[in-house]
């Protein structure tokens, strides 16, 4: 058995469907999904397996994202494990019934293909959606391409339904960039995912006539903060199974994951923190800038909920300058959301922590951009506590109108 | 309360008004749907039934959803069984007027829509009743609520014409002041494969403002009167479940409630 090869289908899928295939080999059997750019590829792939009979299982065309995800949660709450996904203002209209099913420790799978919040309307990739909802008690995990979709998904229903996690989790991939992007990604047999993945089983609160009990009912002040505890330290939890199951996955499936990855961070005079698909042109970049002995590194996050805290200072001990690039604007805020994780964990006066704003609304984080980071991190070039690197000049006259003249600046 | 009951599901001593009329609805109606019931109440009135802690007044299996999304879960909940090939359980929608005909109305159409198999009972006391009462879309036309407080200006919503418009199975309309005619639709509810949507108006007291001894009596005013039509709809057609006697007059109904003074 130790040296058993691992028998895979190398397969070109783009994320979407990398998505669906976990689902379906994840032996889902309830699915409620509402359409959305850039998921409708896996709510319709998903649907096509159903007609297949590729899944055993159902698949309900809801009306909303909000109804995905309460029929998600009723029909799990019974016994089975079901399933949905979606992106951007979807995300945003399940916000409410997210907290239903973290609260009620429902360990829902979801992937998430991240799109722009509105306003304005975008259809493309950066994390503002995903990152509304980083305190909803979901973990939240962030592939970087199609390979890892497929990998996170399959981990993360043994992560999630651990009965010492039972908490639900979102796997985040790029919209379009990961999404839409076909690459080779290698499937593994059937047979291997159900060793894998036992046979769904509820393990604290079921909706059973022959074990009946009430759920989610009116909870007082007496009780709520110990509930909320519980949750938050599930996540705690978490941060121990996560790697176990790492370990799992490697031993059946071949491929290492971390709750971080670390690239040449150990003599790096800078390192680059970043999530999604931005990580592999910032590993190119790293690449190329080693080769005319520039000391630079990168981090990326898988994990972003629960935050890998002492991977993380492990990693960067010997790192002084780091930039950390927030795919989310973070209004109002001193940093982007990973911006203030990062400057929590290693904040102390011997380090240099940049944070960086970079690619909204689907803008492409370029080398050209990533060079500019590693620049001004090596010069320690920056003047704000959160530097909008990709900005256009004319940043502030774009779409402005003046009332009084009734025209445009542009 | 519990005389006369085939099945003891509820608890006695719920914390609901003197002379609430929802609490007779939910009795009769799990009389009739027995322990192999599943319930999904929102955040109402009918929550009190959920419980407050550790303590519920249900002996079966229930949950507590958001205000709007009543059918969902339940729907959920539904295919879920059916995928354990538990197909002989009930799956009971139990909602107020607002989580129905205003917030849970797009959530219930997709469930009627997709003829799912979910018993939907919405009880109408005719506003938010459990916030203080606040007007819903199922106030009737001049009540005065706390947020009406001139009186209302445009009339009910036709909740259910609306799910009519569903072509679903089962629909009814129903009232407890007439409980073998409530009984007798939710077993037919029960019975029928597909959707059934079943509209029960329950006076309420507290915000009607009427002695909470004439909960019975108003709501059978309500049917007298016309003001409260009983029928049912059985695949499209419409018949009615009790004659209008004219014995009573709108007045006489609408005189003994301080919301319409």
């Amino acid at each position: 058995m130790m040296n058993q090869r691992v028998n895979s289908n190398v397969m070109v899928l783009d994320g979407n469907e990398a998505a669906a295939m976990a689902m379906k080999m994840a032996r889902v059997s309830v699915m409620a999904v509402y359409p959305i750019t850039p998921q409708t590829p896996l709510a319709e792939r998903l649907a096509q397996m159903v007609e297949k009979k590729e899944i055993e299982g159902k698949y309900i065309c809801v009306e909303s994202e909000h109804s995905a995800i309460s029929y998600v949660i009723g029909a799990q709450l019974t016994g089975v494990r079901a399933g949905t996904a979606t992106a951007s203002v979807g995300l945003a209209l399940m916000h409410e019934v997210l907290g239903v099913a973290s609260g009620c420790r429902v360990p829902i799978v979801m992937p998430v293909v991240n799109r722009a919040l509105v306003a304005p309307w975008s259809l493309w990739c950066d994390h503002q959606d995903a990152m509304a909802e980083r305190d909803s008690g979901w973990l939240q995990v962030y592939a970087e391409n199609a390979q890892e979709v497929l990998d996170l998904i399959l981990m993360g229903y043994r992560i999630a339904e651990h009965e010492n996690v039972l908490l639900p989790i979102m796997i985040c991939m790029d919209g379009f960039y990961v999404s839409h992007s076909l690459q080779k990604v290698l499937v593994p047999e059937q047979v291997q995912v159900d060793k894998f993945i036992p046979k769904y089983e509820a393990k604290n609160l079921i909706l059973d006539v022959k074990k009946p009990m009430f759920i989610n009912n009116l909870t007082s002040p007496d009780e709520f903060c110990e509930m909320r505890y519980q949750q938050d330290v599930a996540f705690k939890n978490a941060l121990v199974e996560i790697p176990r199951v790492q370990k799992e996955f490697k031993e059946a499936f071949g491929r290492e994951y971390g709750l971080i990855n670390s690239y040449e961070c150990e003599d790096a005079e800078a390192v680059i923190v970043c999530m999604g698909s931005m990580s592999g042109t910032v590993k190119y970049v790293v690449k190329q800038l080693r080769k005319k002995n520039i000391k630079v590194g990168v981090v990326k996050i898988t994990f972003f909920r629960p935050f890998p805290k002492k991977d993380l200072i492990e990693a960067l001990s010997g790192v002084k300058t780091i930039g950390v690039i927030d795919r989310s604007a973070g209004l109002g805020s001193q940093t982007g959301p990973l911006g203030l994780e990062v400057a929590r964990c290693l904040g102390n006066k011997d380090k240099n922590i940049i944070n960086f704003v970079a690619g909204l609304g689907g803008r492409d984080i370029t080398e050209e951009i990533i060079e500019k980071i590693y620049d001004n991190l090596l010069k320690l070039d920056f003047n704000e506590d959160k530097n909008w690197i990709d900005l256009k000049e004319d940043a502030l006259h774009i779409r402005r109108y003046e009332m009084e003249r009734g025209q445009s600046n542009e | 309360m519990n005389n006369n009951l085939k099945h003891n599901i509820v608890a006695q001593g719920v914390s609901t008004c003197a002379g609430c009329g929802l609490d007779i609805a939910i009795r009769r109606v799990l009389n009739v749907l027995g322990e192999e019931t599943i319930i999904v109440i929102p955040p109402g009135c009918a929550a009190l039934f959920s419980g407050y802690g550790n303590c519920t007044a249900m002996k079966i299996p229930g949950f507590q959803g958001n205000l709007e999304n009543t059918a969902a879960y339940a729907a959920g909940i539904r295919s879920g069984l059916e995928a354990q090939g538990k197909n002989n359980i009930n799956v009971v929608g139990f909602a107020g007027d607002g989580a129905t005909v205003d917030i849970g109305l797009q959530s219930l159409s997709g469930v009627l829509e997709r003829g799912e198999k979910v018993i939907y009972v919405c009880y109408d006391n005719e506003a938010y009743m459990n916030t203080g009462n606040q007007r819903s879309g199922s106030t009737p036309l001049n009540a005065t609520t706390k947020t009406t407080p001139g009186s209302k200006l445009v009339p009910k919503k036709n909740m259910l014409e609306i799910v009519m418009a569903h072509h679903i199975p089962y629909v009814a309309s129903a009232s407890i002041g007439y409980i073998k005619d409530l009984e007798r639709k939710v077993q037919k509810a029960k019975d029928v494969q597909g959707p059934s949507y079943i509209h029960i108006h329950t006076p309420c007291p507290t915000g009607w403002g009427f002695e909470p001894h004439l909960t019975v009596e108003i709501a059978r005013k309500a049917v007298l009167s016309g003001m409260w039509e009983l029928f049912e709809v059985i695949d499209g057609n419409k018949v009615s479940t009790m004659q209008v006697t004219n014995s009573v007059t709108p007045e006489e109904y609408m005189c003994e409630q301080r919301r319409f003074k």
